[in-house]
């Protein structure tokens, strides 16, 4: 099994050979880089290319260890009790499986994400140690230990909101994504739409790396933001002579709203209009 | 080989591990990389380093390490053909140069010792003249790459893998900071002192069943979520002879802020006197009135400065000794009505504490504190901790 990238993602060679190394090896792959390059995607793309089932976990301000294991729902077993339900006599009608689980004991070898770690509580890595390092862990309330037959392949994401325990750190392989080089924005550009004039690319990605460059910017726009901007560019019908004009007034690109999420950013791009056609005069 | 990697790994403050070494021999073992430099560097890479901060450095170790090793490692020795040697050593050498080369012996006894000195040869080398390097007198070699193998003539066809990692395209995410916000909220957290307050929004089990079994019918108790209940005054030294601490105070700040829901902070500016502000910006306009303080917080309140206590004395002891404005009260009286308000005090200074000796307002301030002064390490922040925590009766 070797992850090549699929059809739809444009996977660099160090990308690749990180990938390979955690399916290969089966150990969790931590997955880092700037707000929309293609963290969770990532996951998806894998799980694709293997033809794996993949199992989503999404960790929140509020996610404990414990809910990717399984939850016991104690209440639902009393209005059972009550009731004279006769499931109440087996308490593993009442045991919820979580993400974990469902990935261990799943039929096929799935891909189980574990998105934006660092979300949670900065205790949550270190509980799940055990579970990720021997992929077992234990059911009390059934006295059963659930055990992966086959060692799922988990990617873990991170925004770096917190930092993670070394512990933890030291069961990953990690790897950084790195914003994309020009030439590797072409073939991304090019995977997305296929049919997209090249000069109206060349012109989009002179003005977005552009944007980029400019210093003070609160949010860079990633690769996510410029597909984003394309889309519209193209849904619009955009003429070309737009993107092309080098009228100094109109240091805002069209339809700015697709690459900057931040009125501060928008203000700083009116101030440097503004400065530009005071000097143009 | 790998052991040395690894020293020079741990050495450039990467802390690669056996855990590690022993992954990426597994690695190697399973064959997850064709044997190719590049790959290599990539497998490492991901096995090694666990934050991008540290990618530079590592592209700068492993250039280090393996600089002119990628053609002998991880493939069968090299064979070096005959032509080609001479080939390079006939387009490289002068005249003179080839006439002291036959001294040697004939051609084949001579490219016969090359082999063996490419093979004894294990690190780039300089001068001298008897390795093969660069700028040497060796009729092996030229000022270009080290030439284990087959860079001599720079034809050899190979791509320069060396390129990837040299090109260290990481280096402005390198940072030297060595203490983290995580160290400094595993500090933090000594202070916990975790209570049950606020919204009841978990459910209590076993007075669920406790309540069920004595009503006989469903009887749902729910109690609020335990979390830490700790409050705390953090009262900050800003602007002047704190600049050089600016880094270290906002680390701790943000790890404050992250850790406790009860926080409240302040600034001051070098000694406290009757007016503190939140913001910045705004301290000569927004003042809070520190009677006020001493009021709104009660004495569960643990209270945190953190300065450099560096002025002059008379800042402290005097009235009227601010540099700012007209002081009524000196700043010893007001630090000591806090102190007697929160029995629960520790300042934080930034200052090394070597140096504490060498400034009176330091010793004023400390023993004001009666000696519950810290430095702002790891280590002084879990003393503080520790003396925060304990019962003051």
């Amino acid at each position: 099994m070797r992850f090549d990238g699929t059809k739809d993602y444009v996977a660099t060679d160090d990308l690749k050979v990180a990938v390979n190394a955690a399916v290969t090896l089966r150990r969790p792959l931590l997955v880092k880089g700037e707000p929309g390059t293609g963290k969770t995607v990532l996951a998806y793309e894998i799980a694709k290319a293997m033809g794996a089932p993949l199992i989503e976990w999404n960790v929140k301000s509020t996610t404990k260890a414990h809910q990717g294991l399984y939850e016991y729902d104690a209440v639902a077993r009393l209005r059972d009790g009550q009731l004279g339900d006769e499931r109440v006599h087996d308490i593993s009608n009442y045991i919820r499986k979580g993400k974990l689980w469902e990935a261990f004991t799943s039929p096929e070898l799935p891909v189980l994400l574990i998105d934006e770690i660092d979300k949670a509580d900065i205790e949550f890595p270190n509980d799940l140690l055990q579970e990720l390092d021997r992929m077992e862990f234990h059911v009390y309330e059934t006295k059963e230990t659930i055990k992966a037959a086959e060692r799922p392949i988990v990617i873990i994401t991170s925004n770096n909101e917190k930092e993670l325990p070394d512990a933890f750190l030291r069961r990953c392989f990690f790897h950084y994504i790195k914003f994309p080089d020009r030439e590797t924005m072409q073939e991304i550009i090019n995977v997305h739409f296929p049919d997209i004039q090249g000069i109206l690319v060349k012109k989009a990605m002179d003005i977005f790396y552009d944007v980029r460059d400019v210093p003070g910017l609160k949010k860079k726009p990633s690769t996510s933001e410029l597909l984003d901007w394309l889309k519209l560019l193209l849904a619009e019908d955009m003429p070309l002579d737009v993107l092309q004009s080098k009228d100094p007034s109109k240091a805002i690109p069209p339809l700015h709203g697709a690459l900057l999420k931040n009125e501060q950013d928008v203000m700083l791009f009116e101030r440097l209009a503004f400065m530009a056609k005071r000097e143009a005069r | 080989m790998f052991f040395n990697f690894m020293d020079e790994l741990r050495a450039a403050g990467i802390t690669a591990s056996l855990k590690e070494h022993l992954v990426l021999l597994e690695a190697l073992d399973k064959e997850v990389i064709q044997r190719s430099p590049e790959e290599f560097y990539f497998l490492s890479r991901a096995t090694f380093v666990k934050d991008e901060g540290l990618l530079d450095r590592f592209d700068q170790v492993f250039s280090k390490v393996f600089k002119g090793i990628e053609t002998s490692y991880g493939t069968q020795e090299e064979e070096i053909p005959l032509d080609w040697l001479k080939a390079v050593a006939e387009k490289y050498l002068t005249e003179e140069e080839m006439a002291e080369v036959k001294k040697l012996g004939s051609w084949d006894e001579i490219m016969e010792t090359l082999k063996e000195r490419l093979a004894e040869q294990e690190k780039r080398h300089e001068g001298g003249s008897k390795w093969i390097g660069t700028g040497g007198t060796s009729p092996y070699g030229n000022s270009g790459y080290n030439p284990e193998g087959v860079r001599i003539g720079g034809e050899g066809g190979q791509k320069k893998a060396v390129k990837v990692w040299d090109k260290r395209e990481f280096q402005n995410l390198d940072h030297t900071k060595q203490l983290g916000t995580r160290n400094i909220k595993v500090a933090l957290r000594r202070l916990r002192r975790f209570a049950r307050e606020g919204s009841a929004d978990e459910l209590d089990i076993n007075r669920t069943i406790d309540g069920t079994a004595k009503q006989g019918w469903l009887d749902i108790h729910m109690r609020p979520e335990r979390h830490n209940a700790v409050k705390l005054l953090l009262f900050l030294d800003v602007g002047g002879s704190m600049d050089p601490f600016v880094k270290l105070c906002e680390e701790l700040f943000s790890a404050a802020t992250t850790e406790f829901k009860n926080l409240e902070f302040f600034y001051f500016h070098n000694c406290l006197y009757e007016g503190v502000w939140k913001d910045n910006s705004r301290r000569f306009s927004e003042r809070t009135n520190t009677w006020d303080i001493l009021h709104k917080y009660g004495h569960d309140y643990k209270l945190i400065f953190v300065g450099d206590a560096s002025m002059s004395p008379y800042e402290i002891t005097h009235p009227g000794g601010s540099v700012e404005h007209f002081n009524e009260e000196a700043g010893v009286t007001w630090l000591n009505r806090m102190t007697n308000t929160y029995p629960a005090t520790a300042w934080l200074n930034p200052v090394p504490e070597k140096q504490w000796g060498y400034s009176q307002s330091v010793k004023i301030v400390k023993e004001l504190m009666n000696d519950r002064m810290y430095p702002l390490t790891l280590e002084g922040l879990s003393d503080a901790m520790k003396e925060l925590t304990r019962k003051h009766g």
